[in-house]
């Protein structure tokens, strides 16, 4: 499954200007608003006309300026709004079945009850969308997309109208979405926490223009440089080695091995770990008698001063994480590239079960 | 019924409810696709168009009845085709009384289903179609359910302001008992007739009665029935 985008657009004094291909599952499109995100995503899903552009899904060709400009109808791309454009006339029932009633090939009804269940909307399919919170909106949204067997998926920011508690309500969805399907999905987003959650590739966004694309990964240690927010952490893969007598978890991954306590994957699963860039100390000798449960040998990369912080990319193995320490701690150890250090781990986040 | 109301003025009643009900439903589909075409109106001459719809709201009644005599009539340049090639006549004929109120409260319905559709979130047909719905799909499944409301409340305020219509169907059909003779027209013809006052009065308190029925269903209608 590919994604190719190419297009150009002028709109008064903003210039679009974009152009990547993306193979990922999940891919992120990042940045923030205003910087032509949406336009990108109603391009690919014909509801906008670029004025110079070319798009194609899985080879199909959908939009080719100026001769070829497949309507949306029958692009078979289903879009997850971010106000949901759930139709008030209809019950949820009615909802989720507007799009599976019109695709060509038909989900049946094991996968139409799988998607009910995945999304928790059994007990919702008789009510009226005017009923529903803004969280089971975006849910029967989702669902309803879903349905409609699309070749490709685009959220375009589905959880940027609900507030922090219903936003942590629905990432676990999606994640098990990402995790369950293998439909390809285009994420749009301007919260980094969401796109270390569910992207496999990172296509990141500024002024009109692609400032960096790449795994999520790699660019998401060092995201600050290119898209002017705080790097949240190192986020990667690791598999789930053992469950210890002591009650910990041993994670394995490419640069060592990681405790943490009791998760509800099984042995063997691969799960998605962050570790904060905060969480992160670093150490010139190996601590020992410490509380922390993980201590990982690294070498420096870079030492970047970031205002009165400095964030020390590291690399474990394979490995990229990144450490953010003050100033006075780095002038301290006379941090510099190329260095051997060790990390001790605050904490751990696991995420999700990686694809 | 028959101990309050002459045989007589019982058909101008029930001749004027038959009139605006064909008036209205006849000018229905019309009205829809031209609110369709007004609402966020995209083409040049919108303005125009619009001035023109509601024009029959503010000309007097008699120019619009003179209008369609000169159009339909019997000399009349489309009235004489009609008669000639398909033996359809609208003058002194209930017909041209329903083509007369339909003309003058379509401007009525045009704008209470305008008002609809443009209240409508225009997001709604673009979710639509990413879900496969093509034009008339989304015309028959998301624009006219949403704009169902506004519909009933046009098509009820149309139907209350057509038993009240005079001017254009006394000029354009005469005012014949039995056939163009509406609820109006008997009180106008009960006014000429000597000592004809306490059957105006008995119909003036009907169409009161019809009027305030028609309005109220109306503004209920406009309360949308969903949302």
């Amino acid at each position: 499954m590919s994604l190719e985008v190419a297009l150009k657009h002028r709109l008064g004094s903003f210039a679009l200007d974009i152009t990547f291909t993306t193979k990922g599952q999940v891919t992120a499109l990042f940045g923030p608003s205003g910087s032509g995100k949406s336009s990108v995503v109603a391009a690919i899903a014909g509801l906008w006309r670029p004025r110079e552009g070319r798009i194609a899904v899985a080879g199909r060709v959908l939009t080719d300026t100026p001769k070829l400009f497949v309507p949306p109808e029958q692009r078979r791309l289903a879009v997850v709004f971010q106000d949901a454009r759930l139709f008030p006339h209809m019950t949820v029932d009615d909802n989720l079945k507007f799009g599976w009633r019109r695709a060509a090939q038909k989900a049946g009804t094991a996968e139409i009850a799988h998607v009910i269940d995945l999304l928790g909307l059994g007990a919702l399919l008789a009510r009226r969308t005017r009923d529903l919170s803004g969280g089971e909106k975006s849910r029967v949204a989702l669902g309803r997309a879903l349905l409609a067997s699309p070749d490709m998926l685009l959220l375009d920011e589905p959880l940027a109208a609900l507030d922090a508690t219903r936003r942590g309500e629905i990432l676990p969805y999606l994640e098990r979405l990402a995790r369950d399907t293998k439909l390809p999905m285009l994420y749009v987003s301007h919260q980094v926490d969401e796109v270390a959650r569910l992207a496999d590739e990172i296509v990141v966004i500024q002024n009109g223009r692609v400032a960096a694309q790449g795994p999520v990964f790699e660019l998401l240690t060092d995201v600050e440089q290119i898209a002017g927010v705080p790097p949240l952490g190192a986020v990667f893969d690791a598999k789930v080695a053992e469950h210890q007598p002591d009650g910990l978890w041993r994670l394995t991954f490419d640069g060592g091995v990681l405790f943490v306590p009791a998760l509800p994957q099984a042995q063997g699963a691969r799960v998605r770990v962050r570790l904060r860039a905060e969480d992160l100390m670093l150490a010139l000798e190996e601590p020992r008698h410490i509380s922390a449960n993980n201590v990982l040998a690294c070498t420096i990369r870079t030492v970047k001063p970031v205002g009165d912080h400095v964030d020390v990319q590291l690399l474990c193995g394979g490995t990229r994480l990144v450490s953010r320490i003050t100033g006075a701690s780095s002038a301290r150890l006379g941090l510099a590239p190329g260095q051997a250090v060790y990390a001790v781990v605050k904490a751990v986040t696991v995420a999700r079960e990686a694809g | 019924m028959g101990g309050f109301l002459s045989p007589a003025e019982a058909t101008a009643l029930w001749l004027s409810l038959q009139i605006s009900a064909v008036a209205v439903a006849a000018a229905l589909p019309f009205a829809f696709a031209m609110a369709l075409l007004l609402a966020r109106p995209r083409f040049f001459g919108a303005g125009i168009v619009d001035a023109i719809v509601h024009l029959p709201l503010v000309l007097p009644p008699v120019a619009v009845g003179y209008l369609l005599l000169v159009v339909f009539g019997g000399r009349g340049l489309i009235g004489s085709w009609l008669w000639d090639t398909f033996g359809i006549r609208f003058v002194f004929s209930w017909t041209g009384a329903a083509l007369a109120s339909a003309l003058i409260t379509f401007p009525l319905q045009v704008r209470a289903i305008r008002l609809a559709l443009e209240s409508t979130d225009p997001g709604l047909t673009a979710a639509a179609r990413t879900l496969g719905a093509g034009l008339w799909d989304r015309l028959f499944n998301i624009t006219l359910p949403l704009a169902l409301p506004g519909i009933v409340s046009g098509a009820i305020t149309a139907f209350a302001a057509s038993l009240g219509e005079f001017g254009a169907i006394i000029t354009f059909v005469s005012n014949i008992p039995g056939e163009t003779q509406t609820l109006p027209l008997a009180i106008y013809a009960a006014l000429q007739s000597p000592g004809g006052e306490m059957a105006a009065a008995r119909l003036c308190t009907l169409s009161i009665t019809l009027a305030l029925i028609f309005v109220t269903a109306g503004n209920l209608a406009a309360k949308r029935i969903w949302r």
